[in-house]
């Protein structure tokens, strides 16, 4: 079972996958596995926004709730995320295109910058300390990339057991990155686009509510041929996503002019 | 010249009696085999049972496969090492730290006494049982060949300020793992806060004399880096010695419930109950 987004707007316009997975109960119901509230709720505001930085599209994707996705960002194309619902962390990964071994490296992004958040300005750095992509425009805040990507076994840690089943952004970076060949050493502490982690004085640290909202943007120009995994985060127990999974809309454009960060 | 003319080696005889008179020197930093022949073996430890002991040289790194329930111990002898760390699970490797689950399972972003090193699947690859320093950081990972360029004008490997991730990448090779295997590491005696800004502070070290102790609750690989913390804000490529010890006797052993530290969270238990589970069904 599927709905069709009704937005004549992008292209390809893909489909929002509906919980289907079923158990026939001994009484004879069928009921999902899924559970109850992981795509969004009806009447949410949904606000699916336009490219950050003009220019001719080049692609222009709907990631479904729960879903992955992964796209090639071409050297010198820049990249928008908008968060259509808003607070929804967007869990993403990157890598050099023509050689994965070159990945993003969280450590090397803050130590370079001397801080441990993203925001306008923030150059995204490889495991080799290289520049993959530079954020050229964002709409929150700061961005997270300490917090990691939810998975069925660290769920088990922060809320038990009974949470094991639960879909993960790491289940999804396998099932994204698979498709480029990449396998469980090719995950790595990754950006949340979105989410929100303070580090408190004393080391707290913890996902709280989000800064976002619907339609707030962040961009990416990519400085060399970046392959981009997301994972629309599909955490059911934490504010990663305002507990109300929703779409994120991935944009690609070839800007008019080169475009710098803070145009 | 000089050194050539220290030495006959004009046959094979000559050669090898030269080579064999270079034999049981000492160093500063070497490894000390057997190693209960440590000479700075750690107070309150049976020499017999140590089963790594190694001073490391700065610079530098070393690597070793420890038994499940051996204890090991990081010692800053000159408050200038920094121990950039990586484990793995020496049983299935694609099982490695994981910083981001070590900073928010336990919701604290400073390593310290008592704190979990996690792996991505939710069990625990060892425990800080014990540490004097305080200063440790799981932010800024190791340094990169491009950034040591940057910071020293040289990173070659074989130079005088080789970046943490060239020796990982080593190191890592010679347990059959590549450069995606080297993940982003923690960093043992050199510290750094993080600012209400973001911005990171350096408290760098606490002096000399200070050490960390863990417990391997696995199989371990442990990959050791001992280069300057990237945020070093001193010109120099400045590095101490690592001193490195780990043994075995009867009262050294995984974390079990019996231990109070099982207990510390409602996570850290969780992820205790989850690394025995993993190691009863292996007979481990």
């Amino acid at each position: 079972m599927t709905t069709t987004i009704d937005n004549p707007v992008m292209r390809p316009v893909t489909t929002v996958p509906v919980p289907v997975t079923t158990y026939l109960t001994p009484d004879g119901q069928l009921v999902s596995s899924v559970p109850v509230g992981a795509s969004y709720a009806d009447g949410t505001h949904l606000e699916w926004g336009d490219p950050l930085v003009p220019g001719a599209v080049v692609l222009d994707e709907q990631v479904a709730p729960r879903a992955s996705w992964s796209g090639v960002v071409r050297a010198g194309q820049v990249l928008t995320i908008v968060d259509v619902g808003g607070n929804q962390s967007g869990d993403c990964l990157l890598y050099n295109a023509d050689h994965t071994d070159e990945r993003y490296s969280a450590p090397d992004t803050l130590a370079w910058q001397d801080n441990a958040y993203i925001r306008t300005g923030t150059v995204l750095r490889s495991n080799l300390g290289r520049a993959l992509m530079t954020v050229v425009g964002n709409e929150i805040d700061r961005q997270d990339t300490i917090g990691g990507a939810c998975s069925r076994e660290s769920n088990t840690l922060r809320y038990g057991h009974h949470v094991m089943y639960h879909h993960g952004c790491r289940e999804n970076f396998l099932t994204e990155g698979a498709k480029h060949g990449l396998g469980m050493r090719d995950i790595v502490s990754n950006i949340n686009w979105f989410m929100n982690v303070p580090i408190e004085e004393d080391g707290a640290l913890g996902i709280v509510d989000g800064m976002s909202a619907p339609g707030r943007r962040v961009a990416l120009r990519a400085e060399i041929d970046t392959l981009v995994l997301i994972s629309n985060c599909p955490q059911m127990n934490n504010p990663c996503n305002d507990f109300n999974p929703t779409p994120l809309r991935m944009i690609v454009t070839e800007p008019d002019v080169d475009y710098e960060v803070g145009q | 010249m000089a050194l050539a003319a220290d030495h006959s080696t004009d046959t094979v005889l000559n050669a090898r009696a030269d080579a064999r008179a270079q034999g049981g020197q000492v160093s500063d930093w070497m490894p000390y085999l057997p190693a209960s022949t440590s000479p700075f073996a750690p107070d309150g430890v049976d020499p017999e049972s140590l089963t790594w002991a190694e001073t490391v040289a700065p610079g530098s790194y070393t690597h070793k496969v420890l038994a499940r329930g051996t204890r090991f111990r990081l010692e800053d002898p000159t408050g200038e090492a920094c121990a950039h760390t990586l484990v793995y699970n020496a049983l299935e490797p694609t099982e490695r730290l994981n910083v981001a689950d070590t900073q928010k399972i336990p919701w604290q972003a400073y390593l310290g006494a008592g704190h979990p090193l996690l792996s991505g699947d939710g069990r625990v690859l060892a425990t800080i049982l014990a540490d004097t320093s305080g200063r440790h950081d799981a932010f800024c990972g190791t340094s990169t060949a491009a950034w040591n360029a940057l910071r020293y004008g040289t990173a070659l490997p074989e130079g005088p300020a080789p970046a943490g991730r060239d020796l990982f990448v080593k190191a890592a090779a010679k347990h059959g793992l590549g450069p995606a295997d080297v993940p982003p590491s923690v960093s043992f005696f050199q510290g750094v806060r993080v600012a209400e800004d973001g911005s990171f502070d350096w408290s760098g070290s606490s002096g000399a004399g200070t050490a960390v102790e863990l417990v391997a609750e696995l199989p371990l690989l442990v990959l050791i880096a001992n280069v300057p913390h990237p945020r070093d804000p001193r010109p120099e490529y400045i590095v101490g010695p690592l001193r490195v010890h780990a043994w075995r006797t009867p009262e050294t052993h995984p974390t079990t419930p019996a231990d109070e530290r099982f207990d510390a969270s409602p996570e850290v238990r969780r992820a205790y109950l989850n690394t025995l589970d993993y190691a009863e069904a292996r007979g481990l």
